[in-house]
């Protein structure tokens, strides 16, 4: 590349100069303008088109981002606004890093409402009420849901996309061919269990490994438990650490884990397989052609990794968490995606509003792959019935509690309760576990750690 | 018998030949090919039995991207050799769904990114090693010893503070901000390399081409680049790598942008939220490697010319 | 098409005013400074110029972040209150970093170790062979792998499945051919390091060999011939000639490796996420600066990586002391 300096001296000597001109004048030329011809990610809150513009970031990508951008179709048709989506799975690195450098957009769709908490704490979000009242709200959600999107006393986002995680997947067929039932309570879970490993079969299906996040299918079922056995309010005092990690009641959840994890037999694959297997892979074990296993609980978006040829109602149904303490039957263990305001602009105001509204719910539900707790969408829409089930589910629980690993502070809702999870079920006992995630809950929970230094 | 002095060309060229003698002498010399051959045999093996053992991990990867993503899960790549010739067990798939995801723009990115991102710390690099290697002024040891401590920084820690910076400065989602921050990052591993290869460069001929007149320039540009080709030719080829695949940079610098996204970040986002899609990583790492594997053939011929064969020690 | 043609000469717009940019400048500001200045003055500017650049933007983008660090260490977590050396202190004592550390250490050992004298005996070796291009090429091209996508080329090779389940895995497949059972390779305490130690090896010995390869190639064919010619073997040839020409060489790639091994984070980030006894210090780093927004004691651990690294500034100080005084 230094070539070009050799050349001979007539022809160099005006050339160099010619390009010497250019290399200086260009760089500084191009330090003016942005690098391609779409605008900067920075806002705009006056926009150029008929409406303005409104920014969005979000964890939706891929093929769902087509179905998310067709849900907001509607609204850009009628108030001329345009919405601009940013999709990253690299959310919750990268939201904090742009709000922290000025460069916010004007609504982010948070996975989990740890960090949304967290950025309302510091008053970097709007309240929803300065755009719908809360009756308003109440007339679209259930009040457990707007309880889910409070922090002090203030109503903060508006749930989208919803999952349902109280959820065990079995397979029918198999189930009538062996005569077995869907259980009811814990016991009946337990006998049924016993049962299969009586018959020669495995009958838990549990994939651990999913990178550096490995371990969070085990926090899914102890907060479920924890749920069922000792109810919503402990439930939260446990996620704002009034109480602490090894409080005997997580304990005990803990000990109910056990039976299902740590039991010779009921595990396919034991616990190197449940440590190795990917979350997504362990699925396929209930439809083979014979099964590897009998039952799994996961969330609703199992779904995406059932294999091409399952039909959903028949090969495939669930049944909702076995009953272990009667007085919290029906909670339910839930995740969603939350839209909220960062900056306050005319144009994001009508969004959040259109958001609230069942269209946009409609719009992707019927692609499938969406639940909402939208009470006002038409349950006709999804397009089959498990789906109906579910979305049944989520607008008329009482109890709605949302995933503890995702409201607890990162240090241990992304870090020691998911190692920990890995290494209950390599062996480890229920208090060295819990005294350790305990250790390491960072002092200061109630002062907010997540602003980065100045 | 000729005298020939040693030619170091010819150093392993075939022994002299002979005026033709009977059979017997013949025969030897067939003897001593294939002694040579049984000599060279261990090093032969060892050679292929390492390169087939480092490609073994890779070729298992290329043959299960052409497999659909049902028969990843249940069965060894392996299995598809059990029948070979039987063509359903292959598919396009993963190619089309990777390739029809946008990834025309995103290798343009790439390389808009790439480039720059590697000449740009070579030029600065090969200046800054020249000067610490050959001239004098003060604080040069210290301006080193920095450098090389520098190579420990983890970039992470330096993402934030610039980011603001560079909000400040109005350049963020600029190409010129990811350009200049891959040029720092990649310049105390190059000074390093650069500078250790021009230090031990023979002074006489650097001070020859001083006594004829030459600026310092001069001595710079023809004779202490050519020379230090195999250097910057390695240099180059880790530094343009490491921009192709890089991910973090990009994702902080240019932020969620698609339009210009490079490849990593279009890859990653292709596999989905949930992470449903992850085979399309098969075929989407395969694409992905062609240019950096471009890139290294091309930049071969100077890792094997050794310029100066016998003038410099290591 | 119209659209497309200009997205491409403005990539190429763009990639050329890039590249050239910077060479231009350097060249401009030469040529300024011959001109204007006398000959004394020039001698003392012209070293700046060339090293200008270099440090402005090694200051601006590495030195000054680290200093920011370091000042943070001692603050608390979101770096408002003063805490002193209790992040250091937490940091040497806390059980889970102190598995770190010693992880880091294996990792050192063993990395450095094996990629080095396998890059060089690779490159010795295939110094001697007529396919030695296709060769280095294969054993350089995990290099060229994202390392996404090393992440997924591994996870076929350690996959594991169940006994009485087909193995997708290649290990085991063999061992289950061997008659064994299936082991969970990435998840048992007492070799999960291992497994991913040796992806690294994998990834650094073609950066070795290539250094190496150049260096081993610098050494004089004379030389080499007239041991051959006194009747040394090929071993002693390696072992007494060869090593100690390209010794400098050696030197720096080891440096580099021993850097690169402190580190090392994404192979056990994307594979183990740390758990079960696979931490490393950097994804440790990693993980208490921007997952648990644990700024000061991220920036503790920061600080101790560094101060880990000055034994090998040490070495490589000594060395090119040395190196000047032979000149």
């Amino acid at each position: 590349m230094f070539f070009f300096l050799q050349w001979p001296l007539r022809v160099a000597q005006p050339a160099k100069k010619l390009a010497l001109g250019l290399c200086i004048a260009l760089p500084l030329y191009s330090c003016s303008q942005p690098s391609s011809e779409t605008p900067e990610s920075a806002t705009e809150t006056t926009g150029s088109a008929s409406g303005g513009t409104v920014t969005v970031l979000g964890v939706i990508v891929g093929e769902q981002q087509a179905k998310l951008e067709a849900a907001f179709a509607p609204f850009e048709e009628e108030t001329g606004i345009e919405v601009r989506y940013e999709g990253t799975d690299a959310f919750t690195t990268l939201l904090p890093v742009r709000v922290d450098s000025g460069d916010a957009p004007d609504i982010a769709m948070f996975p989990q409402p740890g960090l949304m908490r967290s950025l309302a704490e510091e008053g970097a979000l709007v309240p929803v009420t300065e755009v719908l009242t809360r009756s308003e709200l109440e007339a679209y959600y259930p009040d457990s849901w707007i309880e889910l999107s409070t922090v002090n006393e203030q109503i903060y986002g508006i749930w989208y996309r919803s999952a349902v995680k109280s959820l065990v997947w079995y397979n029918p067929k198999e189930f009538a061919k062996a005569g077995y039932e869907t259980p009811e309570t814990w016991d009946e879970l337990i006998a049924l269990s016993d049962q299969i490993v009586a018959d020669g079969s495995n009958p838990w299906c549990l994939g651990l490994e999913s990178g550096n996040a490995s371990g969070w299918p085990g926090t899914d079922w102890v907060e479920d438990i924890v749920l069922h056995t000792a109810g919503p309010e402990f439930y939260d005092q446990w996620v704002q650490h009034e109480v602490p990690f090894n409080a005997p009641e997580i304990q005990t959840a803990f000990e109910y884990f056990g039976e299902i994890a740590k039991t010779p037999d009921y595990l396919y694959g034991g616990k190197a397989g449940a440590l190795s297997i990917p979350w997504g892979d362990s699925i396929t074990g209930l439809f083979t052609a014979t099964p590897e296993c009998y039952m799994q609980k996961q969330g609703n978006f199992i779904s995406n990794f059932f294999p091409a040829d399952v039909v959903i109602g028949e090969d495939v149904d669930f049944f909702p968490t076995p009953v272990i303490n009667p007085e919290y039957e029906n909670a339910l263990l839930v995740a969603g995606d939350i839209f909220s305001i960062l900056n306050d602009t005319p144009e994001a105001r009508k969004l959040m509003a259109y958001l609230a509204t069942p269209t946009p719910h409609e719009v992707w539900a019927a692609q499938g792959g969406l639940l909402s707790a939208n009470k006002q969408v038409d349950l006709s829409v999804y397009p089959d019935e498990l789906s109906r089930k579910q979305a049944e589910l989520l607008t008329t629980a009482e109890v709605v509690q949302f995933d503890a690993s995702d409201a607890m502070p990162g240090a241990v809702g992304t870090g020691t309760f998911w190692s920990g999870m890995m290494d209950f079920v390599a062996g480890a006992s229920t208090e060295d576990v819990t005294d350790k995630i305990e250790f390491y809950w960072p002092e200061e929970n109630t002062e907010d750690s997540t602003e980065a230094p100045k | 018998m000729t005298t020939a002095a040693p030619d170091p060309k010819s150093s392993r060229s075939n022994p002299q030949p002979n005026p033709p003698q009977p059979n017997y002498v013949a025969k030897r010399k067939e003897q001593s090919k294939f002694e040579k051959f049984m000599a060279r045999l261990p090093v032969h093996v060892a050679v292929i039995g390492i390169a087939l053992l480092w490609t073994l991990p890779t070729f298992g990867l290329f043959i299960s991207s052409f497999r659909p993503p049902d028969a990843l899960t249940s069965s060894g790549w392996w299995t598809v050799f059990a029948n070979p010739f039987e063509f359903t067990q292959f598919t396009l798939s993963n190619y089309q769904d990777v390739l029809a995801q946008g990834m025309g723009q995103a290798f343009l990115n790439s390389l808009v990114i790439s480039v720059p991102a590697t000449v740009i710390p070579i030029a600065i690099a090969t200046f800054a090693a020249y000067a610490l290697a050959w001239m004098d002024f003060p604080g040069r040891q210290t301006i080193f010893i920095i450098t090389v401590g520098l190579l420990v920084v983890p970039l992470q820690m330096t993402l934030i503070p610039i980011l603001r910076t560079y909000n400040v400065l109005g350049i963020s989602s600029t190409f010129l901000a990811v350009w200049l921050a891959h040029a720092a990052y990649g310049l105390p591993l190059g000074v390093y390399l650069l500078r250790n290869y021009i230090g031990s460069l023979p002074r006489d001929l650097i001070e020859a081409a001083a006594v004829d007149g030459a600026s310092y320039l001069n001595v710079f540009t023809r004779i202490i680049v050519p020379l230090s080709m195999p250097a910057i030719a390695s240099f180059a080829v880790f530094q343009f790598l490491w921009v192709w695949n890089d991910l973090l940079v990009a994702l902080v610098y240019l932020g969620g942008n698609q339009d210009v996204a490079p490849v990593t970040l279009v890859l990653r986002n292709i596999v989905g939220d949930r992470g449903q899609d992850w085979f399309l990583l098969t075929s989407g790492a395969f694409i992905s490697m062609l240019v950096p594997m471009a890139v290294f053939f091309a930049l071969q011929r100077y890792f094997v010319r050794g310029l100066l064969a016998g003038s410099v020690k290591g | 098409m119209n659209s497309n043609l200009s997205l491409i000469l403005r990539a190429l717009l763009a990639i050329f005013i890039g590249s050239a940019g910077v060479i231009g400048i350097f060249y401009a500001l030469n040529i300024l400074v011959e001109k204007l200045l006398p000959e004394r003055t020039r001698v003392k500017v012209l070293p700046w110029i060339y090293v200008g650049p270099a440090v402005l933007l090694l200051s601006a983008y590495l030195v000054l972040p680290t200093i920011r660090t370091f000042y943070l260490s001692f603050f608390g977590n979101s770096s408002e209150e003063f805490v002193g050396l209790k992040n250091y202190i937490f940091v040497l004592t806390a059980p889970d970093t102190l598995i770190t550390f010693r992880n880091n250490l294996l990792w050192l050992v063993l990395v450095t170790g094996i990629s080095v004298s396998l890059g060089l005996v690779i490159a010795v070796l295939i110094d001697r062979v007529k396919y030695e291009s296709i060769a280095k090429s294969l054993i350089f091209l995990p290099m060229a792998i994202s390392f996404v996508g090393a992440s997924v080329i591994w996870r076929f090779i350690y996959a594991y499945r169940p006994a009485e389940a087909e193995q997708i895995g290649v290990l085991n497949a063999i061992v289950t051919g061997l008659g064994f059972e299936p082991v969970g390779w990435l998840v048992n305490p007492a070799i999960n390091n291992f497994a991913l130690i040796a992806i690294m090896i994998w990834l650094q010995t073609g950066f070795c060999m290539v250094l190496l390869s150049s260096a081993v190639k610098g050494v004089p064919n004379d030389v080499l011939e007239a041991a051959r010619v006194d009747g040394a073997n090929e071993i002693q040839i390696f072992r007494r000639i060869i090593v100690p020409m390209i010794m400098p060489t050696v030197l720096v790639v080891s440096t580099t490796v021993v850097v690169l091994v402190l580190k090392v984070f994404d192979i056990v980030f994307v594979m183990t996420g740390g758990n079960l006894g696979t931490d490393v210090i950097a994804s440790r780093m990693i993980r208490e600066m921007f997952n648990f927004r644990n700024y000061g004691r991220g920036s503790a651990i920061a600080v101790i990586l560094l101060i880990a690294v000055i034994p090998v500034m040490v070495a490589n100080i000594r060395r090119f002391r040395q190196q000047e005084q032979n000149r």
